[in-house]
């Protein structure tokens, strides 16, 4: 797949602006003043990107507890984001949500999810609207390979397959779900994908660390599914580079696997690797935008810190709509 | 007696119940840590630390699950209905939502609609309540919900040693029981009896006594409702803190024999306020002590709303020991 110089970019900067967002989470929660449970997204950002790049406002995503690279992928405010993630007043969800509540209703971001399991059979719902509307929209629903677990799954690919639902179910196989390893809870381990064929819907499997085997799966699979031809799943083998949650000692990881996966298995790199070696940019514009990226973060992070909190008084608006 | 934390207590009530009675199984996501990983079994001793070397001494009695809470209670039905004595983990209680036909349909209804013939003894545990920030999906008090289902037992532990007392009755009695326990209690240190240690279901524990006032409280407002009371008592204002312990069965005859005697009634429930734990006890009051009471019963109870994340609307959201004291006060100024 030819790629414009501007996309791959743009790309590159999604990507980036993840791995900042999510990095800088990390030594933020060292001083106290972000409070919760925070699942970061980082070495899966080519997984959220290689997808997103080819949607807009019209298709639907909805995400999981690991949702900052799906919101930021999509389009999500950064700097709303961070403020959310601080709990401030004029946060995305006006600290309402907090890092697992993200959501962007104009942008197709319909949330992340504390639930495991919740995501697929929503997406399934978004999916028939996308089809009702006609607009040639797609809903696809993220899940971890803990995910597929989930009762909710199969009964959502299940329906999907019945209505012929634009619905797009992504397994993203970190191979951790908390601190259990697919090898031992999932029945169908090395082939999660493989349950959607019991469904009768097609299904791909492609490696999630590189950006291109991303983004071209997702090409066909976005062909396939916007071609009427009813719901799809795809399967990424991906890494996730910090603990389930901030905080978490990992003692399940194996020795040195960090470091490995780090180095031998790291989205951005590959991607830079990629695109220097083939001459399709040069290392300086990738420079320009890691110093760009860099900024954003930092402002963000200053402005989440300055913005004022909620005010207490707002602990029961929105629970409902009056008319 | 040996001084330990909530979460330790429980651990060692599993471990004993678990040497005492090969029926006793225990289930759930993570509960043995690390299977599946290259770190391995016990890389980590459940997620809240409530199962730690629990699979290393009773191998395949612990069973570690997949992400499938509805499998969780429903095979935990099943082992209860098959002679065994599950104790399943739901890590948070807001998961019951995935799994409350099991709950709700099956375990707590088996012995009644199967006409007395079988007996379902199956425990659940989750971990509940706010005050961890942790938002609107992992910071619910689902306990006036699960009171409202008859045939299940409602317990909440706030001592280490009631947590043993339970937790033990609960695996050794014959019902359905949902073990609640909340986040912010499982740090909290005491002192537990060494081996046997039985609690009845259904007998409040009376935290202070005093003639002024009733408050009526369980679970993590306990500590709250202390608070209140040592604010009020500098004003020598005394009050009784009744903790129910348990929820389903209720101990009527603690609460109504102390608002008889103090003729005013405070309510202090962390779930949300309608058709809700302190409507009920309320209720009862109303109903069973009206001519005693010499004040309208106060309800002090979060706002109807879900649980917020941010620490200044979850801080605004909880009932704190203020707000409980100016209840107190408000029965008081009566007239
Ligand atoms: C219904 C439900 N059960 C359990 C949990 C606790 N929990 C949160 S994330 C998680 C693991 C999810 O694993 P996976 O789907 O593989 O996603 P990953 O964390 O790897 O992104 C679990 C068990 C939950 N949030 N919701």
């Amino acid at each position: 797949m030819q790629h414009s110089r501007e996309a791959l970019l743009h790309a590159y900067r999604q990507m980036k602006v993840i791995r900042e967002f999510e990095d800088r989470l990390h030594s933020e929660i060292q001083t106290g003043e972000i409070a919760g449970f925070t699942h970061l997204y980082a070495g899966q950002e080519a997984v959220a990107v290689g997808i997103c790049d080819h949607l807009d406002d019209n298709d639907k995503i909805i995400s999981t507890h690991r949702g900052h690279g799906h919101c930021l992928a999509k389009g999500v405010d950064v700097k709303g984001m961070m403020k959310e993630i601080y709990g401030k007043a004029d946060g995305t969800c006006q600290g309402k949500g907090g890092s697992m509540h993200i959501a962007d209703i104009d942008k197709g971001m319909l949330g992340a999810n504390g639930i495991v399991g919740a995501g697929a059979p929503i997406a399934v719902g978004a999916a028939i609207a996308c089809k009702l509307d006609g607009k040639g929209g797609v809903s696809i629903a993220f899940s971890g390979d803990g995910a597929c677990n989930q009762g909710t799954t199969f009964e959502a690919m299940n329906l999907a397959a019945v209505v012929k639902a634009p619905a797009i179910f992504v397994f993203e196989n970190n191979h951790y779900s908390e601190h259990t390893g697919p090898s031992y809870a999932t029945a169908t381990a090395t082939d999660i994908a493989g349950r959607a064929e019991g469904f009768g819907i097609k299904a791909w499997r492609a490696d999630g660390i590189d950006f291109f085997s991303v983004y071209d799966t997702m090409r066909e699979v976005l062909d396939y599914v916007r071609a009427g031809n009813g719901p799809a799943a795809v399967e990424f083998d991906t890494e996730r580079f910090y603990g389930h949650f901030e905080g978490d000692p990992q003692r399940y990881r194996g020795p040195g696997e960090l470091d490995r996966i780090r180095e031998e298995r790291d989205a951005i790199k590959t991607f830079r690797e990629r695109v220097t070696g083939a001459s399709l940019l040069d290392a300086a514009d990738l420079d320009a935008i890691d110093a760009e990226v860099a900024t954003l973060i930092d402002e963000s992070v200053d402005e989440a810190r300055a913005a004022a909190p909620p005010d207490p008084a707002d602990v029961i608006k929105n629970v409902y709509v009056t008319y | 007696m040996a001084q330990m934390m909530l979460r330790e207590a429980i651990v060692q009530t599993l471990h004993e119940e678990m040497a005492r009675d090969e029926n006793v199984v225990v289930l759930g996501e993570d509960v043995v840590g690390g299977m599946g990983t290259p770190g391995g079994p016990e890389a980590i001793g459940g997620i809240w630390s409530t199962s730690t070397g629990l699979w290393g001494k009773f191998g395949d009695r612990v069973i570690d699950t997949p992400i499938s809470e509805s499998a969780i209670v429903g095979a935990a039905a099943g082992l209860a209905l098959s002679g065994k004595r599950p104790v399943a983990e739901i890590m948070f209680a807001d998961f019951i939502g995935v799994c409350l036909d099991q709950i709700w349909n099956q375990l707590a209804k088996f012995r009644y609609m199967f006409g007395g013939k079988t007996v379902c003894p199956a425990v659940i545990r989750m971990a509940y309540g706010a005050g961890l920030n942790a938002g609107p999906q992992h910071s619910q008090s689902a306990y006036s919900l699960l009171t409202a289902i008859p045939g299940i037992k409602v317990v909440m532990p706030t001592t280490p040693a009631d947590a043993k007392g339970l937790l033990t009755s609960a695996i050794r009695g014959d019902d359905p029981v949902i073990f609640m326990e909340h986040k912010a209690l499982y740090g909290v240190r005491g002192e537990v009896p060494e081996g046997d240690h039985l609690l009845p279901f259904g007998h409040a524990r009376l935290v202070r006594a005093g003639e002024h006032a009733t408050i009526v409280t369980c679970g993590f407002m306990v500590s709250f409702c202390e608070q209140a009371a040592d604010m009020l008592a500098q004003e020598g204002i005394a009050c009784d803190v009744i903790d129910l312990r348990t929820t389903s069965p209720i101990d009527e005859e603690a609460i109504l024999d102390s608002v008889e005697a103090t003729g005013r009634l405070v309510v202090v429930d962390e779930s949300p306020p309608r058709c809700s734990l302190a409507a009920d006890v309320a209720a009862m009051v109303c109903n069973k002590a009206f001519a005693s009471l010499k004040a309208p019963p106060e309800l002090v109870t979060p706002p109807h709303s879900p649980v917020p994340f941010a620490r200044e609307l979850e801080r605004a959201y909880l009932p704190q020991p203020s707000v409980i004291a100016d209840a107190v006060r408000k029965t008081l100024a009566y007239r």
